[in-house]
């Protein structure tokens, strides 16, 4: 049974169409990640999801209810949203905690507990974070909308935050996670939708998106002696060659590499600086996205 | 809603220098005029009283004017711009619970600083206490209601909490001036003395229920009013992000 349900999304600002037609849907215990270039829409949706906003046209379900009826099983994660300059960590950990009928205390576990005392104006970014997260998951949520996880963290307590969200999930949590990272979607998500424009434009899961793009592996090499561009071409496993300044830069299927090689040693060229590399999720976005704006984060 | 007031408090109670001012800079003001003096000399001016004695409704209107127009807005616009009411809105919370335990705080603050007021002036300078408690006690409440009420109205209105600072200062220099804050009511002209007992929070009602016997209970219908009107105003048009 799906746990999130969206249908036919649509939401506007005055003019501006934030998100024109978006549907999909989230079983339970899945990690379903958000990507895409800013304005895309992606927040818009997760806002929608929340039950902060009302959708203009189509239907949101969690749960199988509105989102607004079903406030106290959903876990939500902000971007930009703060806490009084004043409210010290333990205070809004006791606040929000009585908001629910069986809270969960995640702060030790997020590494808050040496800071309880501490204000919230004078944490740091990281710690704001990390308080945010903690606040999402207190409720006990059997949903949790996680908007941009990691922002601000250093790569250590990303890393940490993601083991945490590897056993929110293996608590049975279905989450809903936007992220600016790949590798953070390539490691946490079952599936992933890229948004673009207000619309949904590929939906898969990392591996997946990885092996639509053309060309998913990539020869590079400095030939010894000059190499006539129209020989590998002509290679059926090559999908495109390029050369930049003395280095040749050819892509194609998996068995490209065996291919390039056995072509150069027929021609008795020696390939020299040579360097395989394989398709990621970044160039899958990039190209998914058309790199448009991609180059942000 | 107790946690949400508790914390409300702390916080208050946190923000040492704006929390010091609201509850102790009457009395403190108090005691400054009552050291000259010729403030503390009955004259005709004052029906034969001391300048002290008639000054007190006026420092009640400090009080709430300070609170319900420079604390208020303030924090409520500061809560919407760093979203905080937004973050609310996502738990089984309602945001209007937190604006309420603001509400509650602050008018706990401003009865305290009445308190006290009217403690530091009996104690002090033998100003008599109230001489009709129950109309100071509805004048405070009613007064107090359509100051906040003002302040809400800002709050929802103003564009962020610079905005809102900025205009609820306006709304406070006028409302002093009107309750006789600046200059002591006497000197007013009689057409802005006039205005007075009809701005909140009502400084004519506060004079009567504590010098004369009961207020007006037109004043009083007025505040009460100016409360259901602006409240309504305030609810209607609020922004929560």
């Amino acid at each position: 049974m799906a746990i999130i349900e969206v249908r036919d999304l649509g939401k506007r600002y005055g003019p501006r169409v934030a998100v024109d037609s978006v549907s999909f849907s989230v079983a339970e215990g899945e990690i379903f990640g958000i990507l895409g270039p800013n304005g895309a829409g992606k927040t818009t949706t997760v806002e929608c999801v929340s039950g902060l906003r009302t959708p203009d046209r189509g239907s949101v379900s969690v749960l199988g209810q509105a989102p607004a009826d079903v406030r106290s099983a959903i876990g939500v994660q902000l971007q930009s949203s703060e806490l009084p300059e004043r409210i010290r960590v333990g205070e809004a950990l006791s606040l929000f905690s009585s908001f629910y009928p069986s809270p969960a205390d995640w702060s030790s576990r997020l590494g808050l507990s040496s800071h309880l005392r501490a204000e919230f104006g004078q944490l740091s970014g990281g710690l704001k974070q990390r308080l945010s997260i903690a606040l999402a998951l207190i409720g006990s949520p059997q949903v949790a909308i996680l908007d941009e996880l990691t922002t601000g963290l250093d790569p250590q307590a990303r890393r940490d935050t993601w083991s945490v969200i590897e056993e929110v999930r293996s608590a049975g949590v279905t989450i809903l996670l936007v992220t600016h990272f790949m590798e953070e979607a390539a490691r946490l998500c079952d599936r992933v939708a890229v948004f673009r424009d207000g619309r949904i434009v590929a939906l898969d899961s990392p591996a997946g998106l990885v092996s639509r793009v053309d060309g998913s592996c990539r020869v590079r090499f400095v030939p010894s002696v000059a190499l006539d561009v129209a020989l590998l071409e002509a290679l059926p496993e090559v999908s495109a060659v390029s050369a930049v300044g003395e280095q040749v830069v050819v892509s194609g299927s998996e068995e490209l590499l065996h291919a390039v090689t056995s072509l150069l040693a027929r021609k008795q060229i020696v390939a020299r600086q040579l360097r395989v590399d394989q398709v990621s999720l970044d160039d899958a976005y990039v190209e998914l996205t058309g790199g448009s704006d991609a180059a942000d984060h | 809603m107790l946690r949400i007031i508790e914390i409300e408090a702390r916080l208050f109670v946190r923000d040492r220098l704006n929390s010091l001012f609201s509850l102790l800079f009457p009395c403190l003001l108090l005691l400054v005029l009552g050291a000259v003096p010729a403030l503390r000399t009955p004259a005709p001016e004052f029906g034969g009283l001391r300048f002290i004695d008639s000054y007190m409704s006026s420092l009640v209107v400090l009080t709430l004017v300070f609170i319900g127009l420079q604390r208020l807005p303030a924090v409520v616009a500061t809560y919407r711009e760093k979203g905080v009411l937004r973050r609310l809105a996502t738990t089984p919370m309602h945001p209007a619970r937190l604006l309420l335990g603001q509400l509650v705080v602050n008018f706990c603050a401003a009865i305290l600083s009445v308190l006290l007021t009217i403690l530091v002036g009996y104690v002090v300078f033998g100003v008599d206490l109230p001489h009709h408690p129950l109309g100071l006690a509805c004048a405070v409440v009613l007064g107090g209601g359509g100051t906040f009420a003002l302040g809400l109205v800002i709050a929802a209105l103003a564009p962020n909490a610079r905005a809102a600072g900025g205009w609820a200062t306006v709304v406070f220099m006028l409302l002093m001036f009107f309750g006789g804050v600046y200059l002591p009511r006497f000197m007013l002209p009689s057409v802005i003395q006039t205005i007075g007992s009809y701005t909140p929070p009502g400084v004519e009602a506060l004079q009567q229920a504590w010098l004369g016997s009961t207020p007006d209970w037109r004043h009083l219908a007025i505040m009460g009013l100016v409360s259901l009107v602006a409240g309504t105003v305030a609810a209607r048009t609020f922004r929560w992000e």
